[in-house]
């Protein structure tokens, strides 16, 4: 892989704070990929020493080939960054904040077309105090990609945002994927990681516990499929010997398998087999909540 | 270069948008010199007191100096520090911005403001109360600058090393003590010697003689010029120290 960002043995302590102790990752051009952990597992610090706003104290680390530090402003002409953290003067208008932020880029300024794309057109004369918490983080990315960067660092922007401004911020977030900007989002919400990041790195206590595609970490817990169906007659004993089957138990009317791979086929065709065709039988797949959890409790127990 | 201009004129653009700070800033030293004529007239010079250059001429360029101080040691330090409290500043690190150039917007944008309400300040005094107008202005424009370029610099590094509360404590403490003590309040004449040894360790004191001077005719004091390039030079170290930090 050419990567990108390549980070190897990060290492970043306040104080008597370990923030960072060890956080290697790639990430490949035209990737979006995905920072998921809970609060306080180093994410922020971690894309803060990727984009040169932090001294690192240990690990190497290179972006677009550039150690993010020691070049830093050649670094900035590069890159975009929304912060998590951040405010913009509370008098400054719409339109100044990008006609300043425009000011330094080499690249013809797409200003107009951001403010469209953004849906800030129409507060372009708003102050920055004016804004909603959507508006005020659609602003910060517009900001971002105003100098048309190679690498987009998106840092916890839907944090806040009513469930309809996440899903407007999403469909953005992919349109930036698909002109080819790498993007790095951090996050601490699986549905927004799952459906947009093309792999991810699960971050606990300065780690990096597990780096993956969505569907490949969430295969890592397929040993925890679920297979359910209702059932009234006498209790299904012979269910246990089903290859793949875990584990059953019965409430009520409801018969829960716990198993693995392939212990739905299984399951279905044994029931055939005694002649129960529940119409309710279905599996539940874990998420990358449950995988989440499972592997954060993994980590918190070794 | 172009940053610096751009970010110059947004500062100011901000400033406009901030009535009372404007009101503030324009009316207070024309407030205070008309209480002063009201009070001392433009009395007959009096070699013994007030450099002996009478009341109102000794407070027109002492009041230019405060007017300096001021927005260097108070307005300038507080918006910094809101800056670097709210995240400001930090977007501005991010970006294609060079930060030293949102520090130099500080510095000009507050020049361009005191550059005004001096010159509403003069102009009133000129005009109103007949005081003497500067002798050398080449002098006065370089003691002016001087001044400007070193309580930026001292209102910076209060910004940067203080949260945004403590930072307006600070500088208005400063102010007011340098104004009692360094030459806009009670004249040197009448101070005792231990505070004037005191007023010769702020930078203030060494603006007013060097203001004054340029502007009585009694020579650019080459003395002053030096302290005051101290204060600058420490100064500019303390605020290349704690921007490093932050
Ligand atoms: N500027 C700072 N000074 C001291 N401690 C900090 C600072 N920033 C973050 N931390 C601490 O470092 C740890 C990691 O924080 P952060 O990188 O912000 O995590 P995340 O973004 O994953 O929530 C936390 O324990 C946090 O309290
Ligand atoms: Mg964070």
């Amino acid at each position: 892989m050419n990567a990108v960002i390549d980070v190897e043995g990060l290492r970043k302590v306040y104080g008597s704070t370990l923030a960072v102790d060890d956080v290697s990752f790639q990430v490949a051009p035209g990737e979006i990929f995905g920072l998921l952990g809970p609060n306080g597992a180093g994410k922020t610090t971690t894309v803060e020493c990727l984009q040169g706003l932090r001294h690192p104290d240990g690990g190497h680390v290179r972006v677009l080939g550039l150690d993010p530090w020691a070049q830093r402003s050649a670094l900035r002409r590069r890159i975009g960054s929304q912060l998590q953290e951040s405010a913009l003067p509370d008098r400054l208008k719409v339109w100044e904040a990008l006609d300043l932020f425009a000011t330094t880029t080499l690249s013809p300024s797409n200003r107009e077309q951001l403010l469209e794309q953004w849906g800030l057109a129409d507060k372009r004369n708003a102050s920055f105090a004016n804004l909603s918490g959507g508006q005020r983080q659609r602003l910060f990315v517009a900001l971002a990609l105003v100098n048309q960067p190679e690498i987009v660092f998106l840092d916890e922007m839907t944090t806040g945002l009513d469930p309809a401004a996440r899903r407007i911020t999403w469909d953005l977030i992919e349109a930036i994927g698909k002109r080819g900007t790498t993007v790095v989002l951090v996050s601490h919400f699986m549905d927004e990681v799952q459906r947009l990041c093309q792999r991810v790195a699960i971050v606990n206590h300065g780690h990096v516990v597990a780096v993956d595609t969505p569907e490949k970490l969430i295969a890592r817990g397929a040993r925890q499929l679920r297979v359910l169906f209702t059932w009234e007659g006498e209790p299904l004993a012979w269910l246990e010997s089903v290859p793949h089957v875990h584990h059953v138990s019965q409430q009520e009317n409801q018969i829960e398998i716990e198993g693995d791979g392939p212990v739905f086929q299984h399951v279905a065709a044994a029931l055939l087999q005694h002649s129960i065709e529940p119409t309710d039988l279905r599996v539940e797949r874990p998420n990358l909540e449950d995988v989440f959890l499972q592997i954060i409790g993994k980590a918190e127990e070794g | 270069m172009r940053a610096l201009t751009k970010t110059t004129w947004v500062e100011l653009k901000l400033f406009t948008r901030e009535p009372l700070t404007v009101l503030f800033t324009f009316a207070i030293p024309f407030v205070v010199l008309f209480v002063l004529g009201s009070v001392f007239g433009n009395a007959p010079p009096n070699p013994h007191v007030y450099r002996g250059v009478g009341t109102l001429n000794y407070y027109v360029p002492a009041y230019v100096a405060l007017v300096v101080a001021a927005i260097g040691l108070i307005a300038l330090p507080v918006h910094l520090a809101a800056y670097q409290e709210r995240g400001v500043l930090r977007r501005f690190r991010a970006s294609t911005i060079p930060v030293w150039s949102v520090f130099g917007a500080q510095i000009a944008a507050t020049f361009v403001i005191e550059v005004l309400a001096s010159a509403i300040l003069v102009i009133v005094a000129l005009a109103v109360y007949h005081t003497r107008s500067p002798q050398s202005l080449g002098e006065v424009i370089g003691a002016f600058f001087l001044g400007a370029l070193t309580f930026g610099m001292i209102g910076l590094f209060l910004g940067l090393a203080l949260p945004a509360r403590a930072a307006q404590g600070a500088g208005v403490l400063l102010w007011f003590v340098m104004m009692q003590i360094s030459g806009p309040g009670a004249p040197p004449e009448v101070l005792p010697t231990a505070i004037l040894r005191v007023a010769d360790a702020t930078p203030l004191q060494h603006l007013v003689v060097l203001m004054q001077d340029a502007w009585f005719g009694f020579g650019w004091n080459n003395g002053e010029m030096l302290s005051l390039l101290g204060f600058l030079a420490g100064a500019t170290a303390l605020t290349i120290v704690f921007a490093r930090r932050s």
